[in-house]
């Protein structure tokens, strides 16, 4: 790999007897979106946290555009931008005052500073919204300007922490279509998910990150490989279940597994689908035995997480304890 | 990277962008100001009820009134002044924590602006605020019967002195706001701290008349000196001062100063130590 654009090595952080992060090590490359992907409490955001100067952490060392993150803060900040886990936006402010604001913190001419506001609001669709105070601003309007604040300094490197965490689907799709924009244009981006979908999507990379440390590093396609390639699902009437599995033996590439509750058969097949696919719907029907449904299933990266940490992500957000500075009241109003 | 942007700013350059931050932070905030004057409206109704209660509820059984010239409501403006100066400081507390929750504050803290600007701006704009309030307050005075008796220059003195207090307070509030974090927490613990603190002074009564073990509290009370040397600025020489004039600056002075050594350095150290 190239010389990385942030590199962590052994980075912890406790808060109180909370070890929030145990020892986290992350390369990410020059131009590339990286995706650290883990349920709430895993310690995405601590490490987000620490790369963008806002915490020191208790060990380790972490480097991001050449700069150690304690002892260079001053000079690292000018080049990083970072999108928070909720819209921090002054409410009071118009879109453009708000943006303006922010380009005059990173010491930009007041010219400049009107420029890039401007600039920022066309491209993301809120130039129309400019004059109006964010107070008016729907919860994708609201995140969009968020996103557009951390762009206005033309950051080498930006910090996204679960940029689309309560959107509606068509702001998460243009907030996509926004990363992949700037993934094109130069930027690397760091970016926080509990969606699985989001980063298999958006991401070069991903570290599955899991109660303070990584525990899979790779492309999407790699942590897929991870746990053996498709598997063919199908449905029959339960009546003709052990028959069934008895004539898909040896088809695929291991035994076939039942459910008996669900009446699910499934089959690992390698990266033999599309054949095994084939003989199975032949011999089953040369037995006479009618399928009710049968498909291809690729490994998701749910199916990875579930392999690797031995509990499925979704429940894994339920029992967090990571507190929760969202206000409660605002990320409901925004959810709907 | 380029050479120059490898080297630190020098301290003259960060000192000139730090005010220059500061400058756009308070900017920022006096804007709410401009948008929602609602909350400038409310501030004001503290203050105001405060004058009309004292100056006709509590004035006719207030004793030891009768050798100041004018009488209570002569006694009680100054006092008052100083009292607003220092509750009004309790939007240092509110705004910051307001900032901290809605997460403009980690925003402000990966920005490379100078991190003291936050804290300084807030407490600029919150001069500001303070100032117009005052005004408005000194007015009322006016209205229900106050008025300078020491010329102009006493009255800008007070004036100065009082917003002087009011900007180490907002250091003091800045800190608790940063040390409690959590808005009701904060309001709370604002509110709590400074209620007893204005009332065991000479603020709204004489210090003589209080019970004895709080008299000496009384006469060493900050807000004491503040108060009594307010008052002088604005009426002249008056029965009950607690000491030269010189006494009570020097006293005053010392009190903002060592405020300001402890709580400008403390809370700017918990704003860059924040988690």
């Amino acid at each position: 790999m190239e010389e990385a654009i942030i590199r962590t090595e052994g980075l912890k952080k406790s808060f109180g007897k909370v070890q929030a992060v145990k020892g986290v090590d992350l390369a990410v490359e020059q131009g590339t979106v990286f995706g650290l992907l883990g349920p709430n409490g895993a310690g995405k955001t601590t490490t987000i946290r620490i790369l963008t100067t806002l915490l020191e952490p208790d060990e380790g060392k972490a480097v991001v555009a050449g700069f150690d993150v304690v002892r260079d803060a001053i000079l690292l900040r000018p080049v990083i931008g970072l999108a928070g886990q909720f819209a921090a936006v002054d409410e009071n402010l118009t879109g453009l005052e708000n943006l303006e604001m922010v380009g005059r913190l990173y010491h930009l001419s007041a010219a400049e500073a009107r420029k890039r506001a401007q600039d920022v609001l066309e491209r993301f669709d809120l130039a129309e919204a400019a004059h109006r105070t964010a107070k008016t601003y729907s919860g994708g309007m609201r995140r969009r300007l968020d996103v557009g604040a951390s762009l206005v300094g033309q950051p080498k490197v930006l910090f996204m922490d679960e940029p689309t965490t309560g959107l509606d689907p068509r702001s998460r799709l243009v907030l996509w279509e926004l990363i992949r924009d700037l993934q094109k244009e130069g930027t690397t981006l760091l970016l926080c998910t509990q969606y699985l979908e989001e980063a298999d999507q958006l991401c070069d990379r991903i570290s599955v990150i899991d109660l303070g440390t990584v525990i899979a590093e790779g492309t999407s396609e790699e942590l897929k490989g991870k746990i053996g390639g498709e598997v063919l699902e199908l449905h029959v009437a339960a009546e003709h279940l052990g028959r069934a599995v008895e004539t898909l033996r040896g088809l695929g590439s291991g035994e076939p597994t039942q459910d008996e509750d669900t009446r699910l058969i499934r089959v690992p097949v390698g990266s033999e689908g599309p054949q095994v696919l084939l003989e199975t719907v032949r011999q089953l029907d040369d037995a006479g035995i009618p399928i009710e449904d049968i498909a291809l299933h690729r490994p998701t990266l749910d199916d990875v997480f579930l392999s690797l940490t031995g509990h499925a992500a979704e429940i894994a957000i339920e029992e967090s304890d990571e507190p929760e500075p969202v206000p409660e009241k605002r990320r409901r109003r925004r959810d709907r | 990277m380029s050479a120059v942007a490898l080297q630190r700013p020098s301290f003259t350059t960060r000192a000139m962008l730090s005010f220059f931050d500061s400058l756009v932070v308070a900017r920022r905030n006096l804007m709410q100001i401009v948008r929602v004057p609602a909350v400038l409206v409310f501030e004001l109704v503290q203050p105001v009820m405060f004058v009309l209660l004292f100056r006709y509820v509590f004035a006719g059984n207030i004793a030891g009134m009768d050798a100041i010239p004018g009488g209570y409501v002569t006694f009680l403006m100054p006092g008052i002044i100083v009292q607003n100066a220092i509750f009004g400081a309790t939007t240092t507390a509110i705004g910051i924590a307001e900032d901290l929750k809605s997460g403009l504050v980690d925003r402000f803290r990966s920005l490379p602006m100078a991190r003291p600007a936050m804290l300084a701006g807030r407490a600029t704009s919150d001069l500001i605020k303070n100032f117009i309030l005052l005004l408005v307050v000194i007015g009322i005075g006016y209205l229900v019967g106050f008025s300078f008796k020491n010329g102009f220059l006493g009255a800008l003195a007070m004036i100065v002195l009082v917003m002087a207090v009011s900007f180490t307070f907002s250091w003091v509030m800045a800190t608790i706001a940063l040390a409690v974090k959590k808005l009701e927490a904060v309001q709370a613990a604002a509110f709590t701290g400074i209620f007893p603190l204005v009332f065991i002074s000479s603020a709204l009564v004489r210090v003589e008349g209080m019970t004895s073990f709080l008299r000496p509290v009384a006469r060493n009370n900050p807000i004491t000196y503040w108060a009594n040397l307010a008052r002088y600025f604005a009426i002249g020489d008056f029965p009950g001062m607690g000491g030269s004039v010189e006494h009570l600056i020097l006293w005053s002075a010392i009190w903002i100063g060592v405020l300001l050594a402890i709580f400008m350095p403390l809370s700017i150290r918990l704003y860059s130590k924040l988690t």
